[in-house]
């Protein structure tokens, strides 16, 4: 266990010369005690969406890294994000998922919390106080930043953090496709009801990596390749895309996000997917044409899976989710899926969506079943003193990816693999242990903002 | 008939429908599925809401609802079909190795029978379940809740069009369901 510090994050324990990372970080009870200060208690986390706090005085009690917090609309509209634990003595105020209140009850010894976080009850105020309590000091702890993204909710405990959309940088553009409705409109998206969430037995990296862009993990799914859960019957769900379009790999190395991404091409249409639902296949098929109408040539690409660093992955396209990764110790992970169709879909297209998303991902997805099933043992056979002198290879494609890549005179922003030949690569993965590592490394912002030094010089 | 032979017919029913489900909860734990799947009527809803903790007297919003949200399970025949041939791939790495299961199924109530228990053509039933899961060495899963099914009378023997599966877990502590409730 002591050989964490050996040669630091960067190279040692994660080099990305030799393309190598060590299982120390993935297993190391060290190493998970100082990411929780330095990733989680710094960047920006998904908390949950606008609509599941309509109207006033609404909650959903959401978890940002180890913490429990509430999100809430206020009295006057306000999205608000709070620690979920009394000032007094710690107990959560809110062991509800959801609902609506007017006041955030303790009932260890009745401290009373507003949702805008004010103190606004303390029992015995005057007798046992004295009236002398500073009740503004002890509101709910707030986070530092909060931010509504297109429907989404984010925040970070860190007051130093860029603004969210600074924070994503780049990979603004490629996210818009997950919030936006499929035919192109700004923000069209809403939340199915019912988070899922269930516990991984391996530490929140195994899920952050697969989900970065790990297209290496054909055979863990062949089996549901065979039986066919997709919406297009047997084999897989994107042959149609697969077969014209350039597929890539996007990554943002500054900012530690990346995606993959199938880029169509300008004159071919497209088959239509869903052939199994006419209805289905119709309106996916006017959306396709009325998002490069409206998109001219970012209408052309196809945001498949990502991760915005560190702990929000999402997929997209369909089944379309948004997955967080809360880190319970190093050997645990807890995820919560939640799941978006476009709002002004119709109704039976929400239906065949959602028995899609069902059969498709979480613990009882016939797909991600067999995801679990690796992270877990992939992590349990990791953690032995042997095994943990051995590095994982990361070394797939190295020195293959380009910038201002460029296909039919469409100029991509990022760094970008094409996949189209060379079928795979860990781009992607390198990209957010590098960005991890430097989290673990850097001692502030200033340092970690390291597109604002390049602008500074840039003006002098 | 005298009250006495209604409170027979209703003890044999009864009798018959806890045998059935006892032999049903062997097929999946000896992993005979097609016998199992054979027990399932054509137009079965297998159902499992996911629960949330909602304050005491707003129970309406614990379970997350049929058709319409998201839920652990809320398919037909069809898909269970294609998880039994997944698991029959022989490379659905969930269950590969297969876990070794055990159903228990107690507190068999019969709920109704309709149109009579005399002459039932449906049953409604309720139950309790605890599935045992252990598999490769140490992993192990324990899950307890209550099931409530719609049987059918179906020559001599039932089958199974409706299962509504209440899983007593809010945040699942297991990491997959690849088994069959």
């Amino acid at each position: 266990m002591a050989t964490a510090h050996v040669g630091g994050y960067r190279p040692g324990l994660v080099d990305l010369k030799t393309g190598q990372i060590s299982r120390e970080i993935f297993v190391n009870e060290d190493i998970y005690a100082e990411e929780q200060e330095r990733v989680f208690a710094r960047a920006w986390l998904y908390v949950g969406h606008e609509s599941q706090v309509p109207n006033p005085g609404d909650f959903f009690v959401s978890g940002m890294g180890e913490e429990s917090v509430i999100l809430t609309r206020d009295r006057a509209g306000q999205v608000r994000v709070f620690l979920n634990s009394c000032r007094h003595r710690g107990m959560k105020v809110c062991r509800y998922d959801e609902g609506n209140t007017t006041v955030f009850t303790c009932p260890y010894h009745g401290w009373s919390y507003g949702t805008d976080g004010r103190l606004v009850g303390v029992p015995y105020f005057r007798e046992a106080y004295h009236s002398q309590l500073d009740r503004l000091q002890w509101g709910l702890v707030e986070v530092a930043q909060t931010c509504v993204h297109k429907g989404t909710v984010w925040a970070t405990w860190d007051k130093d953090a860029p603004p969210f959309l600074e924070y994503l940088g780049d990979f603004a553009r490629y996210l818009d496709q997950m919030f936006d409705s499929w035919d192109g409109s700004d923000g069209g998206t809403e939340i199915l009801g019912g988070v899922q969430k269930w516990l991984v037995p391996s530490n929140w990296k195994f899920p952050a990596e697969n989900f970065s862009g790990d297209s290496y993990h054909n055979i863990s799914h062949r089996s549901v390749d065979m039986v066919g859960a997709g919406p297009s019957g047997s084999g897989r769900r994107d042959m149609p895309e697969l077969n014209l379009a350039r597929k890539l790999h996007i990554a943002i190395p500054d900012r530690g996000h990346q995606t993959t991404a199938y880029l169509l091409p300008r004159e071919v249409e497209v088959p239509a997917g869903y052939q199994h639902s006419p209805v289905v296949s119709d309106y996916f098929k006017k959306c396709e044409e009325a998002r490069r109408q409206q998109r001219g040539d970012w209408g052309r690409l196809i945001t498949l899976v990502g991760e915005v660093f560190p702990s929000m992955a999402f997929l997209a396209r369909q089944p379309r989710t948004i997955a967080v990764w809360h880190p319970r110790g190093p050997h645990q992970t807890e995820v919560w899926r939640w799941f978006l169709v476009d709002k002004n879909a119709p109704q039976d297209v929400k239906n065949f969506l959602r028995d899609y998303y069902i059969r498709y991902s979480g613990p009882a997805g016939m797909t991600e079943q067999d995801d679990m099933e690796n992270w877990g043992y992939a992590h349990k056979a990791s953690r032995g003193t042997i095994a943990r002198r051995y590095s994982y290879s990361y070394e797939q494609g190295m020195g293959t990816e380009v910038d201002n890549y460029e296909w039919e005179g469409f100029s991509l922003p990022g760094s970008v693999t094409d996949l189209t030949q060379a079928k795979s690569s860990e781009h992607n993965l390198r990209n957010l242990y590098r960005r991890w590592a430097e989290f673990m490394e850097a001692s502030d912002w200033d340092e970690l903002a390291s597109w604002r030094r390049a602008q500074r010089a840039a003006a002098e | 008939m005298s009250d006495r032979d209604d409170r027979f017919v209703e003890m044999l029913l009864t009798h018959e429908i806890a045998q059935f489900l006892y032999r049903e909860a062997e097929l999946l734990d000896e992993r005979r599925y097609e016998a199992w799947l054979a027990l399932l009527s054509d137009d079965i809803r297998y159902w499992m809401p996911m629960r949330r903790n909602v304050k005491f007297g707003e129970e309406s919003r614990e379970f997350t609802r049929e058709i319409t949200d998201i839920n652990w399970f809320d398919e037909g025949k069809e898909t269970l079909t294609r998880r039994v041939r997944q698991i029959e791939t022989g490379i659905h790495w969930a269950e590969e190795p297969v876990s070794r299961i055990a159903h228990l199924v107690t507190n068999v109530q019969l709920i109704e029978a309709m149109p009579s228990a005399a002459e039932a053509r449906e049953v409604s039933v309720k139950c309790r379940f605890l599935i045992y899961r252990n598999r490769v060495e140490t992993e192990t899963d324990i899950l307890v809740g209550k099931r409530e099914d719609l049987l059918r009378r179906d020559g001599d023997d039932w089958k199974i069009a409706r299962r509504k599966i209440i899983l007593d877990q809010n945040v699942l502590l297991s990491k997959n369901l690849t088994f069959f409730f």
